[in-house]
């Protein structure tokens, strides 16, 4: 059973999370002095990866210098990348494995704790077969821990379902870009962002989610280009837009088929590109011609000529660029959504030159990387097919097995936890990944975490979903290993390991091999050190899609950042996909696609009339594990709030501060209310980093996008009604717990 | 730094609050940001507006001090007060027009920013100019300036009647000259100098 041990209240005393203020030894501690150095790496949170200098002493991070020389950020930093080197020194960092006993853990050796994983692990694959058991991993992950955890759960264990929590960002994304373009990537380097006429900005809140990036719009704009925001909110980019479109959670797709039509009807396509570089375009054409902008408007709550005007910008311009992150990716119909993005620009033949294209924007640190060589379920190394005989061939070849012992295409993430919840997969592996906190429908997720036989994480801090644990494995932090990621540009750029993982824990990769090891697998896994893993993952990548065979440590130094593919140590990389007009299909075109309207999977009614939408807020970074512990980002936005319009507020009594019940087909949770002009007044926002009775994703559903298999977090149905305070005036205890 | 000068582009502003956490990690006043930042009004706006000291060319902060604990340096830089002087009076909290200065309890002195000088004088940036995603708080040449923005940068502020030059410039529309925002600026009252205007 992996019920939760102790009290809420108990887990929080001991594995916090605690709010850390200062770096090691305090702040009267003074730097510069002749032991210290400065370790030139990259942020560990979000996609933008920006390159910051960790400022070293005694085996510890004490702080931070901006790195101005890398060309992506040049310095610049977000809140979260100035206390990122607050985590290594933290009183919550695990610092020995954790057995489970009857009054919660206690400290193991790794000989047991490895042992014990491994045993429990084969009982249940005995027992109930290969598929009995699954693999979580992360997106933060270094591309080589990626790999090998992709490698570990088929060759190690033998079992199809291995997926990642990258599955919960962009692969909807993904999906769309290989449909039409035949690579999963931003076509564009970031530098082109700041060369183009016209951006539009599509469910992106640039300013908090990707902060860096709103330097390059801000520089397109002070040399006259055009800034269209679409959002239910007015987010921070959006106080500079040149015109708004105040679209309603879960009807992008209208806006964008409208947007289309115009195209269309005024002859504001590219029909040389066209004819030359695509197929299917009436395909396209058929499915926007019902929706004129007066019928979108209906749909959207976008005026028609704003519609209109969007249309006329991006199709009369030769360098117009359409940028999107979760909130056009996060629906159950995502894939269209972002189809719908890249057929405007292939429409309008905005694509392969600078300042022109779709552009993608990353969300997780190696969301990139990570999704590149098979951590994804159907997914083998280089961005290959796990069904493609060739590619099984080529990389079974390479790992030293029979294509015939590689395992097919297992579950993706929410369906492996629905497999959890039905007793189908009775252990898990778990590792970067808090499913607990991130995962739609949360209520659903701790019952099947419950029903688990076997649990094993691999984790630096006790996240919510660790405490459910049979064994937590002490792992380590992104400064504790070297490695790669890929940043949002696809620029793959080199992690450097700063320090020692503390205590008694480890490096994640060593764990995962001496799993593998003690699972009887260990000739596949001869790895001493990431250099070695990078190795055979320039063979498997090889010939592949995201081919990495010409990277080397040594080449991302001297380049700062190699973007793939990058198929010979030749060649320099490639930082902007097709210039030459062929795409990335056997046919060498880009393929349009029939584009068809549906509800969102949880429509409001009479009795759940309002929209709710999930966010994120600046200072805090996906499920909070490792932002919710420092103290300054803590401080910024300390509890998620309602942010909710007068209007809507008005029709329920509610004034700024009241608390508010948020009730869905789910569950209800209580919060504070923040009244706001800067939300449509039908819609309200809960940011989604916090666990427990806070948790946005209790509210949320579990529809998934058909293809991707993305759930559908920025649409749901709710009911609101004021409520009394939940407890007495005063400061909250630490959240903690799950 | 030599030939940076330092400008303030609110309109820029995403209410990061990064330049509040990098100023902390600054190793003169280490744990203390010296940052004014505000959201202008949450309820009816997203805009936000950080800012830095404005280095007046003559401070009323320095002016109004009885410790004499104020210093202009010749760099034009206007330093936080010096420990051993300071009494901790708030007399330059009150007096300065841009609300600047704040009383440090736990230092029982007045803090502010001193534009990093213990990294500007080595050639480094300060830290918040240097982190700012959206370069709201920028330190470059007043060339660069000129080349990449649509703004101009401006250095005269009007309090009713008095004029203030500074050495931190603001970013503002094209077509303005100096910033005044109170109508005693605009009031003749015999012979007192008036913002200008055109006519």
């Amino acid at each position: 059973m992996a019920k939760a041990p102790l009290s809420l209240d108990e887990l929080s005393t001991r594995y916090g999370p605690h709010l850390n203020y200062k770096p090691p030894g305090g702040w009267q501690v003074q730097s510069g002095n002749q032991s210290e150095k400065l370790v030139k790496t990259h942020c560990c949170f979000c996609g933008q990866q920006c390159g910051i200098q960790l400022k070293v002493r005694d085996n510890q991070v004490i702080g931070f210098e901006p790195w101005e020389e890398f060309p992506f950020n040049r310095g610049m930093l977000c809140p979260k990348g100035v206390k990122r080197y607050l985590q290594g020194n933290h009183p919550d960092r695990l610092l020995d494995p954790l057995m489970r006993t009857a009054e919660g853990f206690r400290p193991a050796s790794w000989d047991e704790a490895l042992d014990f994983t491994a045993r429990r692990l084969r009982e249940l694959q005995e027992k109930h077969g290969p598929d009995s058991v699954a693999v979580y991993g992360g997106a933060s992950l270094t591309t080589e821990k990626a790999y090998l955890v992709g490698k570990f759960a088929r060759v190690a264990l033998g079992t199809r379902h291995i997926d990642y929590n990258g599955r919960l960002c962009m692969v909807s994304a993904g999906t769309a870009y290989k449909g039409a373009l035949g690579v999963d990537r931003a076509p564009n380097p970031w530098n082109d962002i700041a060369a183009a006429e016209v951006l539009m900005v599509i469910g992106a809140n640039i300013g908090e989610c990707a902060p860096i990036t709103t330097d390059y719009i801000w520089r397109a704009r002070d040399k006259g280009a055009r800034l269209i925001v679409a959002d239910p909110r007015f987010t921070p980019i959006a106080r500079n837009a040149d015109l708004f479109l105040p679209v309603r959670p879960g009807t992008d797709l209208a806006l964008l088929m409208a947007m289309l039509h115009v195209i269309v009807r005024d002859g504001l396509t590219d029909p040389d590109f066209i004819a030359a570089h695509t197929t299917g375009f009436e395909k396209t054409v058929e499915s926007v011609e019902p929706w004129n902008p007066r019928r979108a408007a209906e749909v959207t709550g976008v005026a028609p000529d704003a519609i209109e005007r969007a249309a006329h910008w991006i199709g009369e311009s030769r360098r117009a660029m359409l940028m999107h992150a979760r909130g056009l990716e996060h629906h159950s119909k995502g894939v269209e959504n972002c189809e719908a993005v890249v057929a405007i620009a292939l429409a309008t033949g905005n694509i392969g030159r600078e300042g022109a294209g779709p552009i993608m924007i990353t969300g997780q640190g190696n969301g990139q990387g990570g999704r590149e060589h098979g951590q994804k379920c159907d997914q083998l190394p280089g961005q290959r097919s796990l069904t493609d005989p060739a590619a099984r061939q080529h990389v079974a070849g390479v790992w030293g097995i029979s294509p015939d012992d590689l395992p097919g295409p297992g579950y993706t993430a929410v369906e492996i936890m629905n497999a959890i919840h039905s007793g189908e997969i009775k252990g898990l592996l778990c590792l970067c990944f808090n499913p607990l906190v991130s995962l739609p429908d949360a209520n659903f997720t701790r019952e099947a975490l419950e029903r688990l036989e076997f649990f094993g994480v691999i984790d630096f801090f006790l996240s919510e979903t660790a405490a459910h644990a049979d064994v937590v494995l002490a792992g380590s932090l992104q400064e504790e290993e070297e490695g790669v990621t890929a940043n949002v540009e696809a620029r793959v750029i080199h992690i450097q390991k700063a320090v020692d993982p503390p205590g008694n824990a480890r490096t994640d990769s060593a764990i995962v091999c001496d799993l593998a090891r003690r699972l009887g697998r260990g000739q596949y896994f001869p790895f001493r050190e990431p250099r070695e893993i990078f190795e055979e993952l320039r063979r498997a990548s090889q010939g592949g899609i995201a081919d990495y065979y010409g990277i080397t440590y040594e080449k991302i130094d001297q380049q700062m950042g190699v973007f793939w593919p990058c198929p010979t140590l030749e060649h320099p990389g490639t930082p902007r996909l097709f210039e030459d007009g062929r795409f990335f299909h056997p046919d060498g075109k880009a393929h349009f696609m029939s584009l068809a309207w549906r509800e969102s999977g949880d429509p409001v009614d009479a009795e759940f009339p309002i929209y709710l939408t999930t966010g994120r807020v600046v200072s805090q970074y996906l499920s909070g594990t490792q932002t919710r512990r420092i103290g300054a980002l803590v401080d910024q936005y300390p509890e998620p709030k309602l942010e909710i319009h007068p209007r809507l507020a008005e029709q329920y009594g509610i004034r700024a501060g009241d608390w508010v019940t948020v009730t869905s087909r789910r569950s209800a949770i209580t919060l504070e209310s923040m009244v706001v002009r800067t939300i449509r007044p039908d819609t309200v926002l809960i940011p989604y980093h916090w666990p427990g009775d806070r948790s946005a994703n209790r509210l949320t559903h579990r529809t998934l996008d058909p293809r991707s298999k993305i759930p559908e977090y920025k649409v749901s149905a709710c009911k609101i009604e004021k409520a009394p305070h939940p407890r007495p005036a005063g400061p909250r205890p630490p959240s903690g717990g799950a | 730094m030599f030939g940076m000068e330092f400008y303030v582009d609110p309109s820029r502003c995403i209410g990061c609050q990064s330049c509040l956490k990098a100023c902390e990690e600054c190793d003169t006043h280490r744990g203390v940001s010296m940052i004014n930042f505000d959201f202008v009004d949450r309820r009816e706006s997203i805009a936000t507006a950080a800012y830095v000291c404005w280095h007046c060319d003559n401070p009323t902060c320095a002016q109004v001090c009885p410790a004499d604990a104020i210093k202009k340096y010749e760099d034009g830089i206007v330093g936080s007060s010096l420990k051993p002087r300071c009494i901790g009076c708030s007399n330059c909290v009150l007096a300065c027009p841009f609300g600047i200065p704040k009383l440090v309890p736990e230092y029982e002195q007045m803090m502010k920013c001193d534009m990093c000088y213990d990294r500007t004088s080595v050639g480094k940036r300060p830290m918040c100019a240097t982190v700012c995603p959206s370069q709201a708080l920028a330190y470059v040449t007043p060339e660069t300036i000129a080349a990449t923005r649509r703004e101009k940068p401006v250095n005269t502020f009007w309090f009713g009647n008095q004029k203030i030059t500074t050495k931190v410039y603001m970013m503002a529309p094209a077509d303005a000259g100096e910033i005044a925002i109170d109508v005693a600026d605009y009031t003749w009252e015999g012979e007192n100098e008036l913002v200008p205007q055109a006519f």
